[in-house]
C-alpha cells in the first residue's frame, strides 16, 4: 500500500453492548483506497460484528483500539456521521420501512447530506435514481415499491446496491451479501458491485462472508480470514481457495489449541 | 413586523369588518349551564319555538345521564363544566390578543410556513378575508346547482322544513350525555344539501365559511346528500388551533341518501389543554356510500368514533382514522359500523401514534343485525409507538346477530425499532429525520387519502413532533 489506508483497524475490540463477552478480541486491518478486501470466518467468528462496529450500531459497543476512516476517529460519530463521511454498510437483514418508498427514501437520505439552506433539485434526483436504475438493469417502478416491505430475499440485496449506487460511498461495507441468494440473484447483485467498481474505481469494498462463491464474482485483491475474533491469516486470493478445499476447521482446531496453551 | 404592530392592524381590521356595535352584538351567557342560559341562547338566535323545546328537553337529558366512565378520564370535566361560559357570541370570541397565545403554537405556525394573516385566523383573532373571492365565485357556482352551503343558523332560518325533517334524527339528544349537551347548547357549524343527482368536484370546504358563524364549541353540521349525488367535504385545519376554550362537543349528522356518495374529511388539531368530545354518524341508505376520513392531533382527550349506521341494501361505510397523541394526550378514537341490511359492506382502518407518555386508544364496535345477510367487514387497526413510556390500548367489539356474514378484525402493534432507525441513520439521516420517516411511512396509508395542502402540512407537522422524541 503506497498511500495512507482509507480505513485502518488497529486492536480493535468490541463486545455486545451491555454483555460481559468480549466478540473482537484485536482486530488488526488496513484497506487502501480502491482495493478489494473479503473477510471470511465461520458462523460467529465476529466478521458481522466488525461490519456493524465499523457503521456505529447501537447494538454494539467498542471496548478498545481504534477505526481510523481517513485518519479520522469514526469510533467517536454517529452512524449518520459516519454515513455522511462515506462509509456504507451493505445490510445482511434489510430492515422494512412500511409505507415508504425507495425513491423517498433515498431523496430524504441525499437531502439529509445538504447543508441547511440548501435544497435538493427533485428533477435533478429523479434524474439521478433513473439513470443509476438504468445502470443496475432495474425496472423504475422498483423506486416506488415500500423499502423492503414484502421483498423477496433477492430484491431486498439489490435494493442495498441501488442505495450505494445512488450514495456512492468511498468505503462499502458489504456484511453477507451473499446469504440467503440464488446464483441468479447472486450473479445480478455482483454485477451491481462491479459495475459500480468501474465507474468509481477509487471506491473501496469489504466483503464479508461464509463462502467462497461470491468471491468468484467480485474478485477480491486481499483475503482475510476471521477467527474467533482475530484476523488469523491475510493473503490473496488464493486463501479464499485454500479454504474452500479445507474448510475452517483447521483454523478453529488451531485457535482451541492455542487457547489451551 | 412586530408582533404589536400585527395587533393593532388586526384590531383595526376587526372593526372593519362589521363587529361594530357592541352594544347589540356583545352576549355571552354566565358561566355554568341551566334552563335560564338556553332560553338566552334560543332568544339570541331567534329561533322557533320548536327548537326551543328540542332544547330544554336535551337538557333534561344531558342532566338525568351520568358522566361516561367507560373511556377517557373525563373526573376533572365536570369542574370544568361549571365554569366555561356556554355560549358566547362570536364577536366576543375574536377579543383575544396574540399575546395570550402560547410561543410553542406561533412557533409551529412559523415552522409550518403558513402566512400572518392565517395564522391569527388559527389562534381564533380574526376571520379569513383573503379566501372570500374564491368562495363567492364557488359559491355561485353551487348555488346554480342547488346546492346549499350556509351556516346551521342561516340553515334553519331558510330552509326550516328541509332542516326540521333530518334535524336530529341521526343523533337524537338520548344518545349519549355529549350529545344532549350539544343539542340543548348548539351553536355554530354548517348546514349542507346536495340536490338528487349533483356532483361536486370541489370539496365543500368549512373554511370557505368562517366569515359567518366560526365553528363553535358546540358546533352542530348537519349534512344531506340527496339521491345519486356526489361530494366531499373538509373540516379543520392539520395546524394547531389555539383556544381559550377548553371544552369542544361537537355533532354531525349526515344522511346519505339512496345511491349517493358522501365523504367527510376532517383534521384537528387541539391545543393540549382541550376536551374533545364529538359524536359524528352517518345514516346510510341503499346503495349509498359514506367515507369518514378523520384525523385527531392534540387535545388533552378526544373521544371520537365517526359512524355509519347501513339502513339500506347494498350500503358501504368506510372510517380511515389517524390519531396522534403527545407527551401528556389521550386519543380515545376508533369508529363504529352497524350492518341493519342485506348486503352492506364496510371498513375500518385506523393508525394511532403515541409518543412520550402519550396514549392512543382505538375502541370500535360492528354490530351486525339480523337479516343483514352476506354483509361484510373488515377492520384494522395499527397503533405505532414512538417512545418505551408511550401507551395503546384496543377495544374492539364486535356483535353479530346474523350468521350469514362475515366480520375481520386485525391488530397490530409496533415499536419504532433500534434496527430501523439505524438502517435510516446508516443512510446518512438524522435519529429524528429517520423517526420522521417511519411515521410518516406509518400514516402513509390514510395520508395518500388527504387533500394534497392537508398531506404536505401534516408531514411537516409529524417532523416538528418527532423533534426532541429522542433519548
Amino acid at each position: 500500500m503506497s498511500q495512507s489506508p482509507i480505513l485502518k483497524i488497529s486492536g480493535l475490540t468490541a463486545r455486545v453492548a451491555d454483555e460481559d463477552i468480549e466478540i473482537l478480541k484485536g482486530v488488526d486491518l488496513e484497506l487502501g483506497e480502491g482495493e478489494i478486501h473479503a473477510i471470511m470466518g465461520p458462523n460467529g467468528s465476529g466478521k458481522s460484528t466488525l461490519a456493524k462496529v465499523i457503521a456505529g450500531h447501537p447494538g454494539y459497543e467498542a471496548t478498545g483500539g481504534q477505526v481510523l476512516f481517513r485518519g479520522e476517529d469514526v469510533l467517536e460519530m454517529e452512524p449518520d456521521e459516519r454515513s455522511q463521511a462515506g462509509i456504507f454498510l451493505a445490510f445482511q437483514y434489510p430492515v422494512e420501512i412500511p409505507g415508504v418508498s425507495i425513491a423517498n427514501f433515498l431523496r430524504t437520505a441525499l437531502e439529509a447530506r445538504l447543508d441547511g439552506d440548501e435544497e435538493l433539485d427533485l428533477f435533478d434526483f429523479q434524474d439521478l435514481l433513473l439513470e443509476r436504475m438504468e445502470m443496475l438493469d432495474m425496472d423504475p417502478s422498483f423506486a416506488e415499491r415500500p423499502v423492503n416491505d414484502g421483498f423477496s430475499g433477492g430484491e431486498k440485496k439489490r435494493n442495498e446496491i441501488l442505495q450505494m449506487a445512488v450514495l456512492q460511498p468511498l468505503l462499502a461495507v458489504m456484511d453477507e451479501t451473499d446469504s440467503g441468494l440464488d446464483i441468479d440473484a447472486l450473479r445480478v447483485v455482483a454485477n451491481g458491485v462491479n459495475t459500480l467498481r468501474k465507474e468509481h474505481p477509487e471506491m473501496t469494498v469489504l466483503l464479508i462472508t461464509h463462502y467462497q462463491r461470491l468471491l468468484n464474482y467480485i474478485r477480491p485483491d486481499y483475503v482475510h480470514v476471521m477467527v474467533d475474533g482475530r484476523i488469523v491469516r491475510s493473503g490473496g486470493p488464493e486463501v479464499a481457495l485454500e479454504l474452500e478445499e479445507q474448510g475452517y476447521a483447521d483454523w478453529k482446531d488451531k485457535e482451541q489449541e492455542a487457547a489451551a496453551v | 413586523m412586530p408582533q404589536n404592530e400585527v395587533i393593532e392592524g388586526l384590531g383595526l381590521d376587526e372593526y372593519k369588518y362589521g363587529f361594530v356595535d357592541e352594544e347589540q352584538h356583545v352576549f355571552r351567557t354566565r358561566p355554568g349551564l341551566d334552563e335560564e342560559i338556553v332560553r338566552q341562547i334560543s332568544a339570541q338566535k331567534e329561533e322557533p319555538e320548536w327548537m326551543l323545546e328540542f332544547r330544554l328537553k336535551a337538557l333534561k337529558i344531558y342532566e338525568s345521564k351520568p358522566m361516561p366512565t367507560w373511556g377517557g378520564d373525563l373526573s376533572e370535566l365536570e369542574d370544568t363544566l361549571d365554569q366555561i361560559y356556554f355560549y358566547v357570541r362570536p364577536s366576543e370570541r375574536m377579543g383575544t390578543s396574540w399575546d395570550e397565545v402560547p410561543e410553542n403554537i406561533k412557533r409551529t405556525y412559523e415552522r409550518l410556513g403558513i402566512p400572518e394573516a392565517e395564522q391569527k385566523v388559527l389562534a381564533g383573532l380574526g376571520a379569513q378575508y383573503e379566501s372570500e373571492m374564491v368562495y363567492h365565485s364557488l359559491k355561485e357556482e353551487w348555488e346554480a346547482q342547488g346546492v346549499i352551503f350556509d351556516s346551521i343558523e342561516d340553515g334553519l332560518r331558510k330552509h326550516p322544513e328541509l332542516f326540521r325533517k333530518y334535524f336530529a334524527t341521526v343523533v337524537p339528544p338520548g344518545d349519549n350525555k355529549f350529545a344532549a349537551l350539544n343539542s340543548a347548547v348548539w351553536s355554530g357549524g354548517s348546514f349542507v344539501y346536495i340536490p338528487p343527482g349533483v356532483e361536486l368536484d370541489t370539496p365543500l370546504q368549512a373554511y370557505f365559511r368562517v366569515n359567518q358563524e366560526r365553528m363553535g364549541q358546540f358546533e352542530r353540521t348537519l349534512i344531506i346528500a340527496d339521491e345519486n349525488s356526489r361530494a366531499h367535504y373538509i373540516e379543520g385545519c392539520t395546524a394547531p388551533v389555539y383556544s381559550t376554550e377548553s371544552f369542544h362537543s361537537g355533532v354531525i349528522e349526515i344522511v346519505v341518501l339512496p345511491g349517493a356518495h358522501f365523504r367527510y374529511t376532517t383534521i384537528q388539531n387541539w391545543s393540549n389543554n382541550m376536551y374533545n368530545l364529538v359524536t359524528q354518524r352517518a345514516l346510510v341508505h341503499r346503495g349509498a356510500a359514506m367515507e369518514w376520513l378523520d384525523g385527531n392531533l392534540g387535545s388533552k382527550l378526544t373521544m371520537k368514533y365517526p359512524s355509519c349506521y347501513l339502513v339500506g341494501e347494498g350500503a358501504h361505510g368506510s372510517i380511515l382514522s389517524i390519531a396522534y397523541a403527545g407527551d401528556g394526550q389521550h386519543q380515545d378514537t376508533g369508529g363504529k359500523v352497524v350492518h341493519a341490511a342485506p348486503n352492506t359492506s364496510s371498513t375500518i382502518v385506523s393508525k394511532s401514534i403515541s409518543k412520550g407518555h402519550g396514549r392512543s386508544s382505538y375502541r370500535g364496535l360492528c354490530k351486525v343485525y339480523e337479516g343483514a345477510v352476506n354483509s361484510r367487514s373488515n377492520v384494522e387497526c395499527d397503533a405505532l409507538l414512538i417512545n418505551e413510556t408511550s401507551r395503546t390500548d384496543t377495544y374492539p367489539y364486535i356483535e353479530i346477530e346474523e350468521k350469514r356474514a362475515s366480520v375481520g378484525h386485525e391488530a397490530t402493534v409496533s415499536k419504532v425499532g433500534d434496527e430501523q432507525l439505524f438502517y435510516l441513520m446508516s443512510r446518512g439521516m438524522s435519529e429524528e429525520e429517520a423517526m420522521a420517516l417511519i411515521v410518516r411511512g406509518f400514516i402513509e396509508p390514510i395520508a395518500k387519502e388527504l387533500p394534497l395542502e392537508y398531506a404536505v402540512e401534516l408531514n411537516k407537522l409529524i417532523e416538528l413532533e418527532m423533534e426532541g422524541s429522542v433519548g
